[in-house]
């Protein structure tokens, strides 16, 4: 354990730790730009130069340099200073003067640097040279005149994204950063090389020009695009969601996000329900309305109702409280057909272990052998890919697939494609069933999509003994994880938003509706599939939600509800870990949080919920389920017997996710989803010449 | 001096392919196991000299490039993005990323070959082929391009042509090389003065008399 001095003060420090983190440790600020926490260190800005003794009689770059035994190191001498002051003066020689018309100002590390660390004034007389801007697509807005070169978007791209396209090419002064070759960034991750860059050279494409950081209202929040729970900044100004950033958490989504998480928000803006509306009987169209209005009629339609008559659907972006209110108001009318599994997904609830993500999504990096059974973790959950990149880029875990072969970013043997792989992988026939038993620390990954079909339970069944079969549940681990695609789903999973046996699930509701048994359906935020298609046009359909999308255009009544910016609520991610949402603006007109909308209607039924505030909702939550009190934790989930013993059909896995950017009601209100899916997906990109 | 690279130029030939594979597994075989990726760099000389020998049949003939087909087939042979081979390519200037004449003519006027009369070589070599700095002659003969400091700055001014140096120029010198070499014919490279290496040009000085014995 080498023993160093910084500034006059001890430190000890483990072996290979840089000056620059152990300097760190200490609370003393060392100005960088290329060196990044996350990334592999180039020691190419020269801007972290500290004085080292014993050593050469010049300052040296402590991001680079290991901490010895012996060492004294000075951050702030007159050496140190003055080669910062030039480090400085030399890069800002080619840096426009354009801070008043760039995204970047405000938080721009390379602006702050100046201030704290550089000359007031330039010595620099000659031309500055101007950089042709590259296209890398609809998300990332290129100045790349500003550009000073540190690399993190190259080591961002080829070491964390595991898509290679950027490069430093040419050299000296004429050295530039780009694709080389016309090509968008195709990466899930694109929006974090915006984050990484120091200077405004990559900018955010759909929020350039729009607001500086000093008016932004900071909210720290949980993302729903995904069932991965991305720990999120939502910055607002007024009414408005001007854009979304990554919050540091370890367990999930480390600082990065995805694409959709960061870029989807313009969807909030549109096809928004800012009001009640009702379906004229006559007309057939639908009228604005009173919530005063709408709730009398609803109470008209349903009071006749027999319990059983009524059914219940929560999509795939709700609160946890929503739901809980929900299924407590289903209970007082007496009716029992509730369900979430709007995908239609045949899988065994009865436990948790069978349904979660039990390893966590941090273990990934001490997994040895991972086994992907039906899932494309790249569109399904990226940051979950990008875990399982880093595992392998650090330990060359060895990775299976069986399912659909893609691009995910690192090299995997292909198992097979469908279920009668699994068996043959129990038998051991199988090369990859070797690599699974001599593994110390397996881990399956079962994607939502393994689910959508028939024989489901039977694949969930499978799943577990092969789990059981190769050791992948074992004393203080456990590698069995299934990776669900709704924020929603475990939540509504753990509260049990499911029909008890004798009632009706939800392909019984939909078949209900035509057959006049479910007289009456509520949906609450449900637009995962064409509704107006699946139900039967004499029940009287209820939507609660907040976009103008499937559900509402079935809908007789629509009740306007918040999204997942505009209200407080419980998210239980695809890991079991129940995190806390909090509001950053208001929902629009009308609209009202999803839980006072049940409150108050209950009221209106004449079966008054007994909670008047969130935080009672909360305490009957946790007086049921105490795990969801705890705040951050996983809750246990105890290996026990789950999924259906049954033949498995030989039809191979399909990922239920084909355009990443189109997922869910926001997505598809947002322009720029629609802009990347025509770039991305579809690869309508200025890549014509290619 | 910055090179203009065009990778959808429509010069850009569909494909590449390197002739001589034995010659490929020879480069790659030179490093040991795992560290394949750096037979980048000879393997990206190879391309170019094959395309060179390639060149010397066409009319009009051309000089030694690297097409981006190669580029690409080298980060297939070697398994890199493609982007790390175009990075290395870039970075040096004795690649060239677009079609040159058969005699790459590279005039030095770094500070030292300048101070001894190399504005007057690129001056004459502008004359004499009738184009200016960094253009090709019609008959795909001479490229001319002005370079920084190839190291001979003992024999200042210098050229560099393909892979030889010719130093201690004057103007009329270069003329005449420039007059042999359209005559397809190879000059002796080296000091054009007559001086033996870079030896002190007034003779020698110190160690003369070993020196002198071994001009004998």
């Amino acid at each position: 354990m080498p023993k160093l001095k910084i500034n006059d003060v001890e430190i000890e420090v483990a072996p290979g730790t840089s000056i620059l983190q152990a300097a760190e440790m200490l609370g003393v600020e060392i100005p960088r730009f290329c060196y990044h926490d996350r990334l592999s260190v180039p020691a190419n800005c020269r801007m972290c130069l500290v004085e080292v003794s014993p050593g050469p009689p010049k300052p040296q770059a402590s991001c680079a340099l290991a901490c010895a035994d012996g060492m004294s190191v000075k951050t702030d001498s007159d050496m140190v200073k003055k080669a910062r002051k030039g480090v400085m003066e030399m890069m800002l020689i080619n840096h426009p003067l354009d801070c008043p018309i760039c995204d970047q100002g405000g938080e721009c590390d390379l602006q702050d640097q100046a201030v704290a660390y550089g000359f007031d004034r330039s010595r620099y007389y000659e031309s500055k040279r101007a950089v042709v801007d590259k296209d890398l697509g609809p998300l990332v807005k290129t100045v790349m005149t500003r550009c000073i070169q540190c690399t993190r978007c190259v080591r961002f791209a080829d070491e964390i994204a595991g898509t290679p396209d950027l490069g430093l090419y040419n050299r000296g002064e004429d050295v530039e950063i780009g694709p080389f070759v016309e090509k968008a960034c195709a990466t899930e991750l694109s929006g974090n090389l915006v984050d990484i860059c120091p200077v405004g050279a990559l900018t955010s494409k759909p929020y350039a020009f729009s607001a500086r950081p000093w008016e932004l209202r900071k909210t720290e929040t949980i993302d729903v695009m995904d069932a991965v729970g991305s720990n999120i900044r939502v910055d607002s100004r007024g009414t408005e969601v001007m854009r979304v950033l990554p919050r540091l958490h370890e367990g999930i989504n480390e600082e990065w996000i995805n694409d959709r998480t960061r870029y989807a928000i313009d969807g909030l803006k549109k096809a928004r329900l800012d009001r009640p509306w009702i379906r004229d009987e006559k007309s057939g169209k639908l009228r604005e309305a009173a919530w005063e209005e709408a709730f009398a009629l609803i109470a008209a339609r349903l009071r006749p109702l027999a319990g059983p008559e009524i059914g219940a659907i929560a999509g795939e972006l709700c609160d946890l409280e929503s739901m809980v209110a929900l299924k407590d108001l289903m209970e007082a009318l007496g009716s029992r057909n509730l369900d979430c599994r709007t995908d239609g997904a045949h899988f065994d609830p009865s436990a948790r272990a069978g349904y979660i993500f039990n390893s966590g999504i941090s273990a990934i990096e001490q997994a040895d052998a991972i086994l992907l059974i039906g899932t494309n973790p790249r569109v399904e959950a990226t940051m979950v890919n990008a875990r399982i990149r880093k595992a392998w880029l650090n330990n060359r875990v060895s990775i299976g697939l069986i399912g659909e072969a893609a691009d995910l970013g690192y090299p995997y043997t292909r198992v097979g494609a469908g279920p009668r792989e699994m068996e043959s992988l129990l038998r051991g026939n199988n090369a990859f069933a070797d690599r699974l038993a001599r593994a110390q620390r397996p881990m399956i990954i079962l994607g939502a999509g393994a689910f959508l079909r028939p024989d489901g339970s039977a694949v969930q069944a499978l799943a577990r003994q092969v789990a059981e079969h190769f050791g992948v549940v074992r004393e203080g681990w456990n590698g069995f994880n299934v990776l669900q695609l709704a924020a929603s789903r475990v939540g509504a999973l753990d509260i049990g938003f499911l029909p008890p046996s004798g009632a009706m699930d939800i392909h019984a509701m939909l078949d209900g509706t035509r057959t006049g048994r479910i007289k009456a359906l509520y949906l609450l935020g449900v637009d995962e599939f064409d509704v107006r298609a699946a139900t039967g046009w004499q029940t009287f359909v209820i939507y609660q939600g907040h976009h103008g999308d499937a559900g509402a255009a079935r809908a007789d009544v629509i009740l306007p509800g918040a999204a997942y910016t505009e209200k407080d609520g419980l998210y239980v991610n695809t890991e079991g870990r129940v995190q806390a949402a909090r509001r950053a603006i208001f929902p629009p007109g009308e609209a009202r949080e999803d839980w006072a909308i049940l409150r108050a209607l209950s009221a209106h039924l004449r079966c008054e919920l007994p909670y008047e505030s969130l935080n009672a909702l909360r305490t009957r939550i946790v007086v049921e389920w105490p795990h969801l009190g705890d705040i951050d934790a996983q809750g246990p989930a105890p290996w026990t017997v789950f999924g259906r013993q049954g033949s498995v059909s030989e039809s191979p896995f399909l990922s239920p996710v084909r355009n990443f950017y189109m997922t869910n009601a926001i997505c598809r209100a947002s322009d720029t989803m629609a802009e990347c899916t025509r770039a991305f997906v579809e690869g309508r990109l200025s890549q014509a010449a290619e | 001096m910055k090179k203009h690279v065009d990778l959808n130029a429509s010069y850009q030939p569909a494909s590449f392919g390197f002739r001589d594979p034995s010659a490929v597994s020879e480069i790659i075989g030179r490093y040991p196991p795992g560290r394949q990726r750096s037979a980048v760099m000879p393997l990206l000389d190879l391309a170019q000299r094959q395309v060179a020998a390639d060149g010397l049949k066409a009319t009009p003939p051309y000089g030694g490039w690297i097409p981006r087909a190669a580029m690409d087939e080298i980060a297939r042979i070697l398994d890199m993005p493609p982007i790390r081979v175009y990075e290395v390519a870039t970075f040096y200037s004795m690649y060239n990323l677009a079609p040159v004449g058969v005699n790459l003519v590279q005039v030095c006027t770094t500070t030292p070959c300048w101070l001894c009369g190399s504005d007057k070589i690129v001056k004459t070599c502008q004359d004499k082929l009738g184009i200016g700095v960094g253009e090709t002659t019609p008959d795909g003969k001479f490229t001319l391009v002005e370079v920084e400091c190839m190291g001979a700055c003992v024999n200042a001014p210098m050229v560099q042509i393909n892979d030889d140096y010719y130093e201690d120029l004057t103007p009329e010198g270069t003329g005449g090389l420039i007059e042999s070499l359209a005559q397809g014919k190879k000059p002796p490279s080296g000091s054009q003065s007559g001086r033996k290496g870079s030896m002190a040009l007034s003779g020698p000085t110190s160690l003369a008399a070993q020196a002198r014995s071994s001009m004998k």
